[in-house]
């Protein structure tokens, strides 16, 4: 090769340096993102800081600094603690079926069967939905002279043929429902990430473990649940946060009642910020939850980063 | 007395047949080799004698009893997998006492198991730790330990030595050679490695195609090998071969030497071929030479392995006799690959 050769590689272009770049190309990747983020939940979070602090109203005019009042008010208030009792009790119930019935499913769909891909399919399906879909259609089922719900408990004869259900009209019914819809809704996810977790267990220790002797519930309880135990607290978490964040599903289907015995605090906020005008006080029940969640989040990633076994 | 037999084993994936008919006996005690290509079967058989994969026909004795039916918990089996398969949330300690724990023995016998395992193996010091801080070589002897702890009537090794390290495995075979004749515990090996099956086995079988083609010693496989597949699959660098009429010769790489170098005695009658040297490779202790046999089979690629202590010059692109022993040329059926009787070529007829 002649020395010139060497000598001629010419100089990149500004986008060849910047696709190379180490330093520059990360941030550049990231910035939409984190644009995104900033705009749609940075903004809104830091705007509800502030009004939580202030009298502020879709009204007002000028608007005063209020230090803790509104937290202290809505505190004292009992509406917000029955809607503070809802949202947990909602959450937990909701959250415990989905656990048990999403390591059912995985385990059942861990195995190999005719029409496997269907039922997988079928399975993810409410997840696809749009929630404010999925929450009308639940809302014509649960209909208290249409409901297809009672037809069938009417034609399997759990009910007489002049029996009506109200089941968004009684108190426990209407959150047993909401319950209901809840689970039908978070338990997709929760299922494709727990299957995610059985099957990055390699089959070596199942059948090892089979070797060993190990009966059904020795097997489950000892070696493929603590094995996916972080996994599982990771879909844990996420259902956790959206069922306790969640307002859809109320607002469709009770808007609250009856006799707010279904009121969460999303739903409260937004009823009471949005609805009602007062912005202060809605975003001061918005925001109660925030510290509650931030350290629920903070914990269960320490635990599921702690259990990580491999 | 054989303690683990297969008759007529079958097993079918859809059209594809894994293990084609295997009778097996293993003996009491005996260190017995599955040794074949990967795909050959050997693997499978294992498993089907664990109890993992149900067999398609044929039946499964373990000790007197058919155990077609039985689960692998009832078959008085431990097995080590290539991977070890330890459980990884679990300890050292917990790993060892899990199959214990599983059969439900009485807690306070426990604890003394585990040691007496734990001190077998050289590893009381790492019971407290998670299989991730071990070494792969300590996790071997943590998985050798889970497997011995409960005094299985049989042992089924699934190629536990291929994830160590080259310099480890000469170590590990030895003594995994040394606790298996300590403990007298039938043992059933699977490899592809024919090292490993050569220093291990009491006895090797030879599969291929889900077929085993030989059963025997290791030397008498190495030695007199049944057909041309085991003949050319043990031995490095493999047994050469060429065609003459209808049938097939062949030769060891090892087995000729340079017709100055050889001392000579024995009486042993001896045949002289012509090779002509191509290429030669330096392998330290051995030397390597590529080239042709010229009388024989001249468009044939032939190897000959002459070790570094015969202190014999050669050269590219020159001829040199070498010479066999005639006991050492086998002959096999150009069609089939069976070995067949010796039908001298050098004796003029």
């Amino acid at each position: 090769m002649s020395a010139d050769a060497v000598a001629a590689a010419p100089p990149p272009g500004f986008f060849s340096r910047l696709a190379d770049s180490e330093e520059w190309l990360p941030r550049i990747l990231l910035a939409p993102a984190i644009l995104y983020i900033v705009a749609s939940v940075g903004g809104p979070f830091i705007a509800a800081l502030v009004y939580g602090l202030t009298d502020v109203s879709i009204s007002s005019t000028a608007v005063h600094f209020v230090g803790l009042a509104n937290f202290r008010s809505v505190i004292e208030d009992p509406g917000f603690h029955r809607a503070l009792r809802n949202t947990l009790f909602l959450a937990f119930v909701s959250q415990g079926l989905v656990i048990v019935l999403a390591s059912t499913l995985a385990i059942a769909l861990q195995r190999d069967f005719r029409g496997k891909w269907w039922v997988r399919l079928l399975i993810l399906l409410p997840w696809v939905a749009p929630i404010s879909l999925g929450s009308i259609g639940w809302l014509w089922m649960l209909d208290s002279i249409y409901s297809v719900l009672t037809w069938m408990l009417r034609w399997a004869h759990f009910l007489g043929p002049w029996d009506r259900v109200a089941w968004l009209g009684r108190p426990n019914l209407a959150m047993g429902s909401i319950i209901g819809v809840q689970v039908w809704r978070t338990l997709p996810l929760a299922t494709v990430i727990l299957l995610g977790g059985l099957s990055s267990i390699p089959q070596d220790i199942h059948d090892q473990a089979e070797i060993d002797g190990a009966r059904f519930w020795r097997h489950l309880l000892q070696i493929t649940v603590p094995l996916v135990l972080p996994i599982q607290l990771v879909a844990i978490l996420f259902g956790f946060v959206f069922a306790t964040t969640d307002m859809i599903v109320v607002w469709v289907l009770t808007r609250g009642g009856p006799y707010d015995t279904t009121q969460v605090l999303a739903s409260m906020a937004f009823f009471r910020g949005i609805d009602g005008g007062d912005l202060a006080g809605g975003a001061a029940i918005a925001l109660f939850l925030f510290p509650v969640l931030a350290i629920a989040a903070v914990v269960l990633l320490r635990v599921a980063r702690r259990t990580e076994v491999t | 007395m054989a303690i683990v037999e297969t008759k007529a084993l079958r097993k079918e994936w859809g059209d594809h047949t894994a293990v084609d008919g295997v009778d097996l006996a293993v003996r009491e005690g005996e260190f017995l080799v599955l040794l074949g290509p990967s795909g050959c079967g050997k693997t499978t058989l294992l498993r089907m004698i664990a109890g993992l994969e149900k067999q398609t026909a044929g039946d499964i004795v373990i000790g007197n009893r058919i155990v077609n039916a039985l689960p692998p918990r009832e078959r008085k089996i431990a097995m080590v997998f290539q991977s070890y398969a330890l459980y990884p949330h679990l300890t050292v300690a917990k790993n060892i006492s899990f199959p214990l724990r599983a059969q439900g023995m009485p807690r306070a016998q426990i604890g003394p198991a585990v040691e007496k395992a734990a001190a077998m193996f050289g590893i009381e010091r790492l019971l407290h730790r998670k299989p991730r801080q071990l070494s792969g070589g300590e996790r071997q002897r943590v998985a050798l330990a889970r497997a011995m702890v409960r005094e299985p009537d049989v042992f089924l090794l699934d190629e536990p030595l291929s994830n160590l390290d080259a310099k480890l495995r000469t170590s590990a075979r030895d003594e995994l050679q040394q606790f298996q004749r300590k403990l007298g515990t039938t043992t059933i090996y699977v490899t592809h490695d024919q090292i490993e099956a050569m220093g291990l086995g009491d006895r090797i079988a030879v599969m291929s195609k889900g077929k085993i083609r030989q059963l025997g010693p290791p030397q008498e496989v190495y030695n007199e090998p049944a057909d041309t597949f085991v003949a050319g699959f043990l031995g490095s660098p493999p047994m050469n071969f060429f065609k003459r009429g209808d049938l097939l010769i062949g030769m060891r790489p090892e087995d000729l030497l340079p017709r100055s170098a050889y001392s000579g005695g024995g009486g042993d009658k001896l045949v002289t071929v012509k090779f002509r040297v191509g290429r030669i490779e330096n392998l330290g202790a051995d030397n390597l030479l590529y080239g042709s046999l010229t009388d024989l089979a001249p468009k044939e690629r032939f190897i000959i392995d002459v070790p570094s202590a015969i202190n014999f010059p050669v050269e590219p692109g020159k001829d040199y006799d070498f010479v066999i022993k005639a006991s050492d040329v086998k002959f096999f059926d150009a069609e089939s690959g069976v070995r067949t009787s010796p039908k001298p070529f050098w004796e003029k007829s």
